[in-house]
């Protein structure tokens, strides 16, 4: 059994095992008005809107509500939440601002994806509400929707809705009136259905453990050693929604402590591993921009929401994005198992294709993350299909220092190029300690063209990857004159050197 | 553009009541307020509240009888071979199981051809793509249906499998006999000009992506038949094929569809066969079934637009006036005729594009290869056909030295040049000179073109590129029986109105146009009409809602029976009331004189009581039929298409050489709708049309595996544009004041396909920026779609073949 709220209204309903958010709502809750297009996570027909008190426990702010992907989310992590659907946002007849701008703006046609539209716009409208001065530019607005696939109007139409929804009454959801919601959802949110010590009188849960600390965490590791460890789901639910492998037993990591927090010291962070990327953002936004600017790259608001970094890096994926950036940045890793913790550096942690150096009933709880030296500097590039909500075909990562006129710490990783994300150490001596002229970058291709052989795929043939690759290296060089606009927007590329 | 809904009336609940229909229809008759009900009038979609607020109801949200099971379909894994052996016991035995079925349990037609056989419903004996469905299973669940799937034996001895069209053209496989069309001496024409070039394109195909997949639910009737709720843009052809593969006449099915969540073609003919699978199911278990299939088994089973390789040899003078030649189109059909014959004969009859062809042959193929069979996709052929001659345009153009707009502004058609390779004369066609004309001067191509010359010459990575590309696209289905339509009309005694049409709501705004026509020639308000689903029957014998003919002919359908229904109240209005029968009309709810003075006060709502209470038919039929059309086969001549609609735009991009990635920055369209039913809708048609046509020539990559299995099988991997994608200056506008020459419904003009063709002119800008590297000496080959791997691997050959230009100079 489950206790959450769906739009305003208290739910207690028992949640099968392998039950998405999407298919609660469709089937036992008779919710019908959110759609399924894809069933991956990658066309938002299905977005919702969460509040999470444990997101944000700490701020004493009201609850935000935050999109996801229904059909990607699994119920049991509803407990303690508010979801909001495209059924609880009108009040009776009148619409709510995102409702009546889309229909102001003709912003449907089909109207399968709309729901889901309405979805990213409420939580847009919500955000706004709470901070009516902060600007929505069009980028802005891109990294609120990139997520929703519409088929039918060429996007024009929802943009427009976007831009005037302060046009139409702030109508507000019925639920919004009651001043009591907000606490009975974090009451709730807080009396854990969760602790491991409950679940054995709690025959209904037996599938799904929720460790509130890392000695927890470890303790059910032990008694399940099969059991996956989940934390945003984005990718493991797949192995449910496309592969119809259902899991006998998860762990979820979003409730352990340990695993939820910064700790800062002098030379870096130690940063949780079950932190989302959003959580991510802003530490990254101050200290690493070009890093910060991939995350809006990566995947859709609804993905990054709820994923996590340590679910990108445990996963291995040879076209994972952000291990590159990391490798180049000497992150490392806190790996905790049942003797203890140990650190590890992320370039000792993959050993080949989807094989880590995680030992058995061991975790990622954190990764340190340096803080970057006066004179760093950093370039990251993601090539893929389409600029946003894609998997990239190739991801590189320079980082350097310039000292004296000469390079020094260069670091050069590669996604999309190997069965692993990794250094090219190659690249990284030719042109350390050399002067960043066109003959340092000629050996660094050379050493590039000498030491990989990318793998062809649906992303991208052997052929382009390498020939990108090298090219990037150029772009890199041809930057190098122009080192006084760091900013985040060139890693777009196109304006970086147009002149 | 004002929203009704938002503007009229300050209290929009009592507005989202009436229209949502969950309140009971008033005992007080119906009282049409005076609105704008001109054809010209922007109303939003008459399901735009459905919509926003999840009460639009698809077909996996209508709620299914007690007892319904969940069917799920066991595809083939393999492109080519001979079933050996298809043992379904194992899935039998699997939880929630109740019902099994395969090719030998099917008591009527096993082949489900729409036009021409080939489509069995389950492959048998030999299977032909991966994806081909072998059989099905009905479960109480859909889980422990796609579970049960998966326990299948089957093996299948391979066979070579076919996956190259030319090859297969070469080796004369086709799944339809090849058509020539031919007008004039084109062979003397090559031999006798200044300038002869000749180039193969090849064109991708693309993956319909409807967001609402391919579902229904069927629930068996208390005859022998079914009702078929269906995700289906051609309802009666679902209808037959049910009935004829459960051997039942064609009355014991009813085939009803209230709304897709798109379509796009993909629902033309391959929405039947999962409809028929169901019904099958549904018969033998007596419980209602449904059946949705996951979006990587839908993507697989399912067939694509037709990829094509095209081959064009054209002789020109030195303007680069086209005067004849020969072009080759090799449709890439799949494994089966379904759609082909008329696609590829629809990418023959587009091979001019714009242009006259001078004394031109144009020979289509229909090749066959081991894929899912490729089908309708909005265009139908068109656009693939107009690829090859504007490839043609752009090379001329470069071979000559003039700009590409000049050469095409030369050769467009006009008189004296007026008459296509299949002898359809042109009309209309000084329009699209003056939408070009237009169009060059609001969007400043000519100092655009300078500034992007000047800039590619100062930036060696960076490189900008222009184009102006036109439209011309000719309407009718090239099919003649299907240009025909029905309409059902009703008024009730309190006045409200339903409407139901032949046509399927897919998107496109069908219905709140057909809404408009009916108030219109009723004189009433909007919200006085209703449509109700779409349903074999109430109006039989219908076509497919395809070819953009959708409001063309059911609009006439309509009108045609709104017209009578007007006739006979003003008859009696004229007896009953003892007026003067000429002059009278019925106007914002009114019976008014011709004068448009209302008579003593006789509303609507009055004048339908006394009209029932007179004892006159309030009901009435309404049919439409295109005129004019004709084709004749054998000579490649005719007239196939009522009328053209014509549209040009101007895209321009930036590309970054270094990685192949690039954005489209500007584009400005100006469309051709005749005047207009609805600019909102039609606003939403052309630029929603446009990013479509963008998506399949740029990011939109079909990519299958040496055995033939589609590996781009979902979102994650197939990827349509999303809303970054939408250049940031995006300037449409719709051609006013030309109404169509010819007499279609108030002289609009169909929308729905045309428009995907003007995103051509984002290919071709992306050509210009590649040019620019050798200073638009070379006209570059970029196959499609461009994404940034195909633009890098033609700009490194570019900047390699310009070196050698130099050298060599």
């Amino acid at each position: 059994m489950i206790e959450f709220f769906l739009n305003g209204q208290r739910q207690r309903v028992a949640a099968e095992a392998n039950m998405s958010v999407l298919e609660l709502l469709r089937g036992p809750l008779a919710k019908c008005g959110t759609k399924e297009g894809c069933a991956s996570g990658d066309c938002g027909a299905c977005t919702v809107a969460i509040a999470d008190p444990k997101d944000d426990a700490e701020t004493g702010q009201p609850l935000t509500y935050r999109t996801a992907n229904a059909c990607i989310t699994p119920a049991h992590q509803l407990q303690g939440t508010h979801l909001v659907t495209i059924e609880g946002i009108a009040r009776g007849h009148a619409l709510h601002p995102s409702q009546a701008s889309m229909v102001a703006c003709h912003g449907s046609q089909c109207g399968f994806c709309t729901p889901g539209i309405v979805m990213s716009l409420f939580a847009l409208h919500e955000r706004q509400r709470r901070t009516p001065d902060a600007p929505l530019d069009a980028h802005g607005l891109e990294l609120t929707l990139s997520g929703n696939l519409c088929r039918c109007t060429g996007y024009r139409p929802i943009r427009d809705a976007a831009l005037s929804m302060g046009e139409h009454a702030d109508t507000r959801p019925p639920w919004a009136d009651d001043p009591a919601l907000e606490d009975e959802v974090r009451r709730v949110g807080s009396t854990s259905f969760c602790k491991a010590e409950d679940q054995a009188q709690r025959p209904d849960q037996h599938h799904y453990q929720t460790p509130t600390t890392l000695a927890e965490l470890i303790a059910a590791m032990h008694r399940h050693p099969d059991a996956p460890l989940v934390a945003g789901a984005t990718d493991l639910w797949l192995d449910v929604t496309q592969q119809l492998e259902p899991f006998e037993m998860l762990i979820d990591l979003r409730q352990v402590r340990e695993l939820r927090q910064i700790e800062e010291d002098a030379e870096g962070w130690w940063i949780g591993a079950a932190l989302t990327y959003r959580e991510w953002e802003p530490l990254l936004a101050e200290h690493y921009p070009a890093f910060a600017h991939l995350l809006t790259r990566l995947g859709s608001a609804q993905i990054r929401n709820r994923a996590t970094v340590g679910g990108n890096i445990a996963n291995a994926s040879p076209i994972g994005d952000t291990p590159p950036v990391l490798l180049t940045l000497d992150a490392k890793l806190r790996l905790a198992g049942p003797d203890g913790v140990r650190t590890l550096p992320l370039e000792s942690f993959f050993l080949d294709y989807k094989q880590t150096a995680l030992a058995p009933g061991e975790c990622i709880s954190a990764i340190y993350l340096p803080k970057p030296e006066a004179d760093f500097q950093q370039r990251v590039w993601k090539l893929s299909k389409r600029r946003e909500d894609d998997i990239s075909t190739l991801l590189a990562a320079f980082r350097w220092q310039l000292k004296n006129g000469v390079l020094s710490d260069v670091r050069v990783a590669y996604g999309g190029m190997a069965a692993i994300p990794r250094r090219v150490k190659t690249v990284e001596a030719a042109l350390e300690g050399r002067a960043p002229n066109t003959a340092a970058f000629e050996a660094a291709k050379q050493a590039l063209r000498d030491s990989v052989t990318p793998m062809s795929d649906t992303r991208g043939s052997s052929d382009y990857r390498l020939a990108a690759a090298v090219n990037l290296l150029e772009r890199w060089h041809l930057t190098l004159d122009h080192t006084g606009s760091n900013s985040p927007t060139q890693e777009v590329a196109l304006d970086a050197y147009a002149h | 553009m004002e929203a009704r809904i938002e503007s009229e009336s300050p209290d929009t609940g009592q507005e989202i009541g009436r229209l949502e229909g969950d309140e009971p229809v008033a005992r007080d008759t119906v009282t049409p307020r005076p609105v704008s009900n001109t054809p010209r009038h922007a109303q939003g979609h008459e399901s735009g509240i459905k919509h926003v607020t999840g009460r639009a109801r698809y077909i996996d949200d209508l709620p299914a009888p007690h007892g319904t099971l969940h069917a799920m379909v066991g595809l083939s894994q393999i492109a080519h071979g001979r079933v050996t052996r298809l043992d379904l016991d194992a899935v039998r035995a699997m939880p929630g199981v109740v019902d099994v079925i395969a090719a030998q349990h099917i008591p009527g037609h096993r082949d489900i051809g729409p036009v021409f056989p080939g489509d069995p419903l389950f492959a048998d004996e030999e299977v032909s793509y991966v994806g081909q469905p072998l059989f099905a299973v009905a479960a109480t669940s859909y889980a422990e249906a796609r579970r049960a799937v998966k326990a299948a034996v089957v093996e299948i001895e391979p066979l070579p499998p076919r996956f190259d069209p030319v090859a297969a053209a070469e080796a004369g496989e086709f799944v339809r006999p090849t058509h020539v069309q031919v007008s004039g001496d084109w062979q003397q024409a090559l031999e006798g000009t200044p300038h002869v070039l000749e180039a193969a394109q090849f064109v991708g195909g693309q993956e319909h992506f409807y967001l609402e997949g391919q579902a229904c639910l069927v629930v068996p009737s208390e005859d022998e038949g079914v009702i078929v709720y269906t995700s289906n843009q051609h309802p009666s052809e679902t209808q037959k094929l049910v009935a004829e593969v459960l051997d039942i006449p064609f009355h014991a099915v009813t085939v009803e569809n209230r709304r897709m969540g798109g379509g796009f073609g993909g629902k033309e003919t391959q929405a039947a066969p999962w409809a028929c699978m169901a019904a099958l199911l549904a018969r033998r278990t007596g419980r209602a079934i449904r059946l949705r299939l996951p979006r990587a088994d839908d993507t697989r089973a399912t067939g694509k637009r037709h990829p094509f390789h095209s081959h064009y040899r054209l002789g020109f003078d030195d303007d680069g006036v086209i005067l004849g030649g020969d072009i080759t189109l090799i449709g890439d059909c799949g494994h089966s005729p379904d759609l082909s014959e008329a696609v590829v004969d629809r990418a023959m009859f587009h091979a001019d594009n714009a242009y006259s062809l001078g004394a031109a042959r144009v020979t289509g193929h229909r090749a066959r290869t081991h894929t899912a069979s490729n089908t309708a996709f909005r265009g139908f052929g068109g656009p693939q056909g107009m690829m090859i001659v504007e490839r043609a345009m752009d090379d001329i153009a470069r071979h000559i030295g003039e700009d590409p707009l000049t050469v095409r502004k030369r050769n467009l058609y006009r008189a004296g040049r007026d008459t296509t390779h299949y002898g359809q004369h042109v009309d209309q066609h000084p329009l699209m000179v003056e939408i070009i004309e237009r169009l060059e001067r609001s969007s400043d191509y000519w100092q655009r073109r300078d500034a992007i010359r000047e800039f590619n010459h100062r930036s060696p990575i960076i490189k900008r590129g222009l184009a102006l590309t036109p439209v011309k696209f000719g309407i009718s289905f090239t099919a003649k029986h299907l240009n025909q339509a029905g309409a059902l009309l009703h008024v009730y005694t309190d006045g409200s109105v339903m409407i139901n049409h032949g046509g399927t709501e897919m998107g496109q705004g069908l219905h709140t146009k057909v809404c408009q026509v009916v108030a219109r020639e009723l004189g009433i308000d909007l919200a006085s009409v209703r449509i109700s689903a779409t349903r074999t029957d109430k109006v039989p014998n219908t076509s497919p809602t395809a070819a953009s003919s959708g409001a063309d002919l059911n609009g006439m359908a309509a009108r045609d029976a709104a017209s009578q229904i007007r006739q006979r109240l003003l008859d009696f209005a004229a007896e009953h009331y003892q007026f003067d029968r000429e002059g009278l009309g019925l106007e914002n709810g009114k019976l008014i004189t011709d004068n448009g003075a209302s008579m003593p006060a006789v509303s609507w709502g009055e004048l339908i009581q006394a009209a029932y209470l007179g004892r006159v038919s309030l009901s009435a039929t309404g049919f439409y039929s295109t005129p004019l059309i004709h084709y004749d086969r054998d000579s490649g001549q005719g007239r196939p298409f009522y009328y053209f609609a014509y549209g040009a735009s101007v895209s321009e991009v930036r590309l970054d050489t270094l990685s192949g990635e690039y954005r489209v920055e500007r584009v400005d369209i100006l469309h051709d709708v005749g005047d207009s039913l609805n600019p909102a809708i039609d606003l939403g048609q052309v630029e929603g049309g446009f990013i479509q046509g963008m998506g399949w020539l740029t990011s939109e990559e079909l990519k299958w595996n040496d055995d033939g299995r589609l590996i781009t099988d979902g979102p994650a991997t197939y990827k349509i544009p999303t809303f970054g994608d939408l250049p940031p200056i995006f300037n449409v506008e719709l051609l006013e004041g030309h109404p169509n020459s010819q007499a279609s419904i108030y002289r609009s003009k169909a929308v729905g396909e045309p428009p995907f063709m003007l995103g051509i002119s984002v290919w071709s800008a992306l050509r210009d920026a590649l040019a620019s590297l050798a200073a638009y000496r070379i006209s570059p080959a970029l196959d499609t779609p461009a994404t940034p791997e195909r633009m890098l691997m033609a700009a490194e050959a570019l900047r390699a073949a310009s070196r050698d230009l130099q050298e060599t100079t």
